[in-house]
């Protein structure tokens, strides 16, 4: 990547996992020695991969990793919009639902029957206790809030994030249908 | 007096109980995402599960995707190839490489180089990067290294279409093997100097070690036929506390004869136990530590010189929890080796690497060792190939009650009667963390998971709280 001047400010990246398996995390992770590359440019200020808790007031670019399938996954995504500048929905999982998604036709009670009291033993009952609400149906983040980048792929290539991130960087408008595809 | 706590990055919390005096009584690790693979699957043609399932977990596919494909084996009632069998296990230890060096270098290093009272700012691998830079790049290349061998024999590094019921989908060139082959001393080298560095700052982490949940439990794994370390195949083997066989060669398929699930109210994640002690007294771990547990040799030879070495930590079994991170470095070096041994016998080349048949079975089971511990798939179909039911038993759920337990124990080590300091705190997270934070199997919450913890007495009024920044 071109590399913006040393001057250029230091932009503030954040990455969020909803309901998703986590390999869109791990293909940014594949991004391998270019993570250090990127490291003086960026600031990686919210993120499962770091130890800081609350989401900053103000980020310049957040990936959504999952799709939206809990009350509280509605909550903490669009404290995240109100908070970001530019909204990228990571994977499959976000921009379409994808597998998540695939528990909707059954509905909510059939697949905590299976889980909880077909599949277990002993003390069979639906778990409850300080746990999110399921959605009745699990949706993608642009319909919960405004999306600005789709970047597609199940997951994302390594190569694809850090083009988008790389253009963003460099203050250009990304086009992921270059790079990468539904399904990929 | 009860209930402080609140989240762990959304994903998982935990809730730990106080009594009249102020000392932590219970301990309680909530796993708040579910996902329900084991129904969205039903209706679906068998021949999808292996890449569906895969979808379980982004940090370890490979073994959903492996243990999907014995269950569609078993449902097809074959015997793959040998060379089938031998690319996936291939594959399989390429994964185990990659996930231990997320385990380790990614998430665990910072507390390991930094102290677990260091600044929580630069408390991860971009500190890490600051303070040892070699040690960053060890981790970034060690895992790129195992990514690389998947990519190339699956053709891509996370949710490789691949592993197919009857074997997989094509067969290895002479050049591939090549280009893993050359990958593999520089791989080793990597995994030893992380192994000599580790030895040596391990004596810093006594306390840790003692109370990182340190109790005896039963440990569970797969073993080869004569009891050395095995990821792909094989029979399991549960030893107890003291390291005495109680179940040996036991078919894996018959997994419901050894072990049990519970479900507690306070957690999407289940909790296994081992039947014939009962609910919660047969609480067992999975995982590296495990596994060098109860095997008799690993089977290649650094590995078992540095295995000789870590069984000489204790008597009978080495019980912390700690000392996972021990394991998993020697496993890393285990599965260098082995992956050489395969890519250099010539059969590795052979063509033939797929059983074809129609489902000649309406039930399959298929368990491998994924990097966390033992994997269960087990499907049903109809006499169409469709799924009609699916049981899955995720690595990290085994070790759900002793991640409860252990957590209890650092809590009531390291957390005074009304306050919690923030190194107490990352010590109780830690816990967690040295099973290998990768809950995503079974939930979320990856890797240096920020909590917040609120003591609160019996009117419901917060005594203390503290959170990260």
């Amino acid at each position: 990547m071109t590399a913006p001047a040393k001057s250029a400010a230091i932009v503030k990246i954040a990455t969020v996992w909803l309901d998703g398996c986590s390999g869109c995390h791990m293909s940014f992770l594949d991004m391998d020695q270019r993570l250090l590359d990127l490291a003086p440019l960026i600031d990686l200020v919210y993120s499962p991969l770091v130890d800081i808790k609350n989401f900053p007031d103000s980020v310049d670019v957040t990936l959504v990793e999952g799709s939206v399938s809990t009350n509280e996954e509605i909550e903490k995504i669009r404290k995240i919009r109100k908070h970001t500048k530019i909204l990228i929905a990571l994977g499959d999982c976000a921009v379409t639902g994808n597998v998540p998604a695939m528990r909707n036709p059954f509905g909510v009670a059939a697949v905590f029957d299976r889980a909880y009291r077909e599949n277990a033993q002993l003390q069979q009952q639906n778990p409850a206790t300080k746990l999110p609400i399921l959605l009745d149906r699990v949706r993608p983040v642009h319909e919960v809030v405004k999306v600005d980048v789709f970047l597609p792929g199940c997951p994302p290539p390594a190569d694809a994030i850090h083009y988008v991130v790389a253009e963003l960087l460099a203050g250009r408008t990304p086009n992921p249908g270059s790079v990468t595809r539904f399904g990929l | 007096m009860i209930d402080p706590v609140t989240r762990i990055e959304g994903h998982a919390k935990i809730t730990l109980k106080l009594n009249d005096s102020g000392n932590v009584v219970d301990a309680m690790f909530h796993v708040t995402q579910f996902r329900g693979f084991e129904k969205l699957c039903e209706g679906r043609p068998m021949t999808e599960m292996p890449s569906l399932m895969a979808r379980t977990c982004g940090i370890c596919p490979v073994s959903h995707l492996t243990a999907s494909a014995k269950a569609c084996d078993a449902l097809l009632a074959v015997k793959i190839p040998q060379t089938a069998a031998d690319l996936r296990r291939l594959m399989n230890l390429a994964q185990t490489v990659q996930s231990h060096a997320l385990s380790f270098f990614h998430l665990s290093s910072p507390d390991l180089l930094m102290g677990f009272d260091a600044d929580p700012v630069q408390r991860n691998l971009f500190g890490v990067f600051k303070q040892e830079p070699q040690l960053a790049r060890d981790g970034i290349r060690l895992r790129q290294i195992g990514q690389t061998i998947i990519q190339i024999l699956g053709g891509k590094k996370i949710h490789p279409a691949w592993a197919v019921p009857g074997g997989v989908n094509r067969p290895l060139s002479a050049e591939d093997r090549d280009k893993m082959l050359a990958m593999l001393p520089e791989a080793l080298e990597i995994g030893q100097r992380t192994l000599q560095w580790y030895k040596r700052i391990a004596a810093h982490f006594t306390a840790e070690a003692r109370t990182f949940a340190n109790f005896p439990t039963l440990f569970m794994g797969l073993v080869t036929e004569t009891g050395g370390l095995e990821h792909y195949d094989g029979n399991l083997r549960v030893v107890d506390s003291k390291g005495e066989i109680l179940v040996d060669q036991f078919p894996p398929e018959r997994y419901l004869e050894l072990i049990s699930e519970a479900v507690e109210p306070f957690s999407f994640m289940k909790f296994p136990y081992y039947k014939s002690l009962g609910y919660p007294q047969g609480i067992y771990r999975v995982g590296p530590l495990a596994r060098l547990n109860l095997i008799d040799h690993c089977g290649t030879p650094i590995a078992d010189q540095e295995w000789a070495e870590f069984r000489e930590i204790q008597r009978g079994t080495v019980l912390s929890s700690f000392h996972y991170h021990h394991a998993r470095l020697i496993e890393i070096i285990f599965g260098i080796e082995m992956m050489e041994r395969i890519l250099r016998d010539p059969n590795i080349l052979d063509t033939k690497v797929r059983a074809r048949a129609r489902p000649n079975r309406n039930e399959g089971v298929g368990v491998a060792e994924a990097p966390r511990g033992t994997l269960i798939h087990h499907y049903r179909i109809d006499d169409n190939g469709l799924m009609v039911w699916a049981n899955l038993i995720i690595a990290t759920g085994h070790n759900n009650l002793a991640m409860n337990r252990g957590i209890l124990q650092a809590a009531q080590h390291f957390v005074e009667a009304d306050r919690i300091s923030e190194g107490a705190l990352n010590r109780v997270e830690a816990v967690i963390r040295c099973y290998d934070p990768c809950l995503s199997c079974a939930t979320h919450a990856l890797g240096q998971m920020p909590l917040k913890i609120e003591l609160v007495n019996p009117t419901g009024e917060v005594v203390h709280a503290i959170q990260r920044n």
